[in-house]
């Protein structure tokens, strides 16, 4: 992996293979909330995904993952910033150029339960998307395409007739895989694809998703609060905190060798299902509660809770720094 | 080692349309004092439907409760719902998984604090105040003193779970039945709370049966842990033996299952194939054997028993744990 070629305030990182299909820069998503109070949701985020690569994006409820996450789905606008997809400003697209890109970037949901219509069926529910965009000639091309589809999820053809309730929370995350891939997708955004599921289904979920990237060649960005299943999946994890990221490196360099004190808390907050490391482990507790995102703290987001916070952090806003080569975090005093 | 609950052969049934659903099916466990045993399993294998029986939460009908549940020496299943209200929030108290909502959102914190410190402990209700702003310090809020008077929307979820600790707590039961206490909050909240509930149990030697599915957690507190499937204990013993030599295939898939933080090389993950039973027509035989790797032909038309095996206290209802199986075993 190698440094960007992008500006110092604003170090991109490149995809080991180098070519980025999704560059965001400078994006912020505002919420105004009304009574001159202003949310500010994604502050500042530059990323690239580059082909074929799966970016986890990790960090606590209201980190602004999730956002940041749609607004690059431009299933909001953004309040500034940009997004390259696959070499087009994506906020700059109209009508028929934007729904042609849409067709490349889709998006698997949390929730299995409350993500698939009740009163369609499975094949009404995977051909809808083949419609929109086209993509069946007729009737019995669009039947095949569906269950060719749900075999490549690992479901039954012959229940493309049944309906969403006629299957396990598992099974609708399967439909709602097929769902996106009917369309044949560049990019996928999956929020939180696994954690309304059982552990012995998500590693059949996390597999098959994986499996589908090496077979199609799709480029994932993998958004959750698990973080021992983000280092799984990822070649790359970017940490958020209060609407920014604030660390970003290869997964198993993250994970060995966390920069940001934020990281670093978060890692060792996570328990490991082994008794004996858990006798031995110390956890970084963290003191006090997450900062309102309305009312952030001036210059760094998360001084207030950080033990390692002097004056200099009120001040000023760490930028993404290079620590290590491929390895970026915000703060004035990263480990090294 | 004093045991403070005993639960023998407990059966819940639930009539439904197109039949019964068989949620526990005969499950046996004890509870020693001072001691943290962990119920794990997936959702649907009982574990909730137990911890709930325990307290005869679950509502009957449509629920039929059969065999014995002993509490401190008397039957909990022959209590009369008037016996009953003089146990639960004293003797026996329960953290849920939602703290929004089983936190009553008309009350403030402290009045809910105070509620059983009045009518458990007699508490004249300035007493019990007090008492309130106590619990929420020694839960780590912050300024209990404002605290106390709040309402659950004004705090966090971090807050909210100390809350109910609090109130589960007040009135010092020997039991707390912690169920998935930790699931809907984030990770560095989850360490927070689980220190506050050590940190309650060694100050006042509380039993906590944690109901979770999170097997990091489980190696964090547990001293035992059951495994449940299909209503029914598959596996039980120390934390130990559980993690370090787990004797049946469903624990170990679990363990499989889940990838590790600390694992320096991504292996692929080892899914368990297949969905649970339907309980309305659970199998014959073994629950797991339609998912199991190890499956042989004993274990579709036969349930095995549930025997002890290699460790101290440590028991699997698994046929391979049979001393006659071994290399000559045919596969299903």
């Amino acid at each position: 992996m190698s440094k960007g070629n992008a500006s110092a305030a604003a170090p991109l990182v490149k995809a080991s293979n180098g070519d980025a299909l999704i560059e965001i820069h400078d994006l912020n998503k505002h919420f105004n909330l009304g009574g001159g109070q202003i949310l500010k949701a994604v502050s500042d985020v530059n990323l690239k995904i580059g082909r074929g690569e799966t970016l986890g994006v990790v960090g606590e409820s209201g980190c602004g993952k999730s956002t940041m996450g749609r607004t690059v789905m431009r299933l909001y606008e953004p309040t500034s910033g940009n997004v390259m997809f696959d070499g087009k400003s994506l906020y700059d697209l109209k009508g028929s150029e934007m729904k042609a890109v849409r067709r490349d970037m889709q998006m698997i949901f949390q929730d299995p339960y409350a993500s698939l219509n009740p009163r369609m069926t499975i094949t009404d529910v995977i051909g809808e998307a083949l419609d929109i965009h086209k993509l069946a000639g007729s009737r019995a091309e669009r039947k095949k395409k569906v269950e060719s589809l749900l075999d490549v999820v690992g479901l039954n053809p012959d229940h493309a007739t049944r309906y969403p309730h006629e299957f396990s929370g598992g099974q609708r995350q399967r439909i709602g895989i097929a769902r996106a891939l009917a369309v044949q997708p560049k990019f996928i955004i999956a929020d939180e694809p696994i954690s309304a599921l059982d552990v012995s289904i998500q590693a059949q979920v996390v597999n098959l998703m994986q499996d589908l990237q090496r077979k199609m060649g799709l480029t994932y960005m993998f958004i959750a609060h698990d973080l021992s299943m983000v280092k799984h999946i990822s070649d790359r994890v970017a940490v958020m905190y209060l609407g920014r990221v604030v660390e970003l490196a290869e997964s198993s360099e993250l994970y060995a060798n966390p920069a940001h004190p934020y990281t670093q808390a978060l890692l060792s907050a996570i328990p490991i299902p082994d008794p004996d490391i858990e006798a031995e482990r110390e956890r970084i507790e963290l003191k006090g509660e997450l900062p309102s995102p309305i009312n952030p703290p001036s210059g760094c987001p998360f001084r207030t809770r950080c033990p390692l916070a002097t004056e200099k952090c009120a001040k000023d806003t760490p930028a993404l720094a290079e620590v290590r080569k491929g390895h970026f975090a915000a703060c004035h005093y990263a480990s090294v | 080692m004093e045991r403070i609950l005993e639960v023998k052969d407990l059966r819940v049934n639930f009539k439904v349309r197109g039949g019964t659903v068989q949620a526990v099916r005969g499950v046996n466990f004890h509870v020693n004092k001072g001691e943290t045993v962990a119920i794990v399993g997936e959702s649907g294998c009982g574990k909730s439907v137990t911890a709930q029986s325990l307290m005869r939460l679950v509502p009957s009908p449509p629920a039929v409760t059969t065999g014995s549940i002993t509490f401190k020496g008397e039957e909990i299943l022959m209590k009369s719902l008037r016996q009953m209200e003089n146990i639960r929030g004293k003797e026996m108290g329960m953290i849920f998984q939602d703290p929004m909502t089983s936190l009553n959102p008309t009350l403030t914190i402290g009045k809910q604090i105070m509620e059983g410190l009045v009518k458990h402990q007699g508490l004249s209700t300035a007493a019990a105040k007090q008492r309130a702003v106590e619990m929420l310090k020694l839960v780590g809020i912050p300024n209990p003193e404002s605290r106390v008077n709040q309402y659950p929307h004004e705090f966090s979820g971090g807050m909210r779970q100390r809350g109910m600790i609090a109130i589960a707590l007040a009135c010092n039961p020997s039991l707390l039945i912690a169920d998935e206490p930790t699931t809907a909050l984030d990770v560095t909240v989850q360490a927070q709370i689980m220190n506050v509930m050590k940190d309650l149990q060694v100050k006042f030697g509380t039993s906590i049966i944690l109901i979770t599915h999170d097997l990091g957690v489980v190696a964090d507190v547990a001293d035992r842990v059951i495994v449940m499937y299909a209503g029914k204990v598959v596996e039980s013993g120390k934390t130990r033996d559980i993690f370090k030599n787990p004797k049946h295939p469903y624990t170990r898939g679990l363990l499989e299952s889940v990838p590790r933080l600390d694992q320096k090389k991504d292996e692929p993950l080892i899914p368990i194939h297949g969905t649970p039973p339907d309980l309305i027509k659970p199998p014959a035989g073994c629950a797991f054997a339609a998912r199991c790797k190890e499956a042989m032909r004993v274990c579709l038309p036969n349930d095995p028993a549930l025997v002890s095996v290699e460790g101290e206290d440590h028991r699997a209802a698994c046929w391979l744990n049979h001393p006659l199986a071994g290399e000559g075993g045919e596969s299903a």
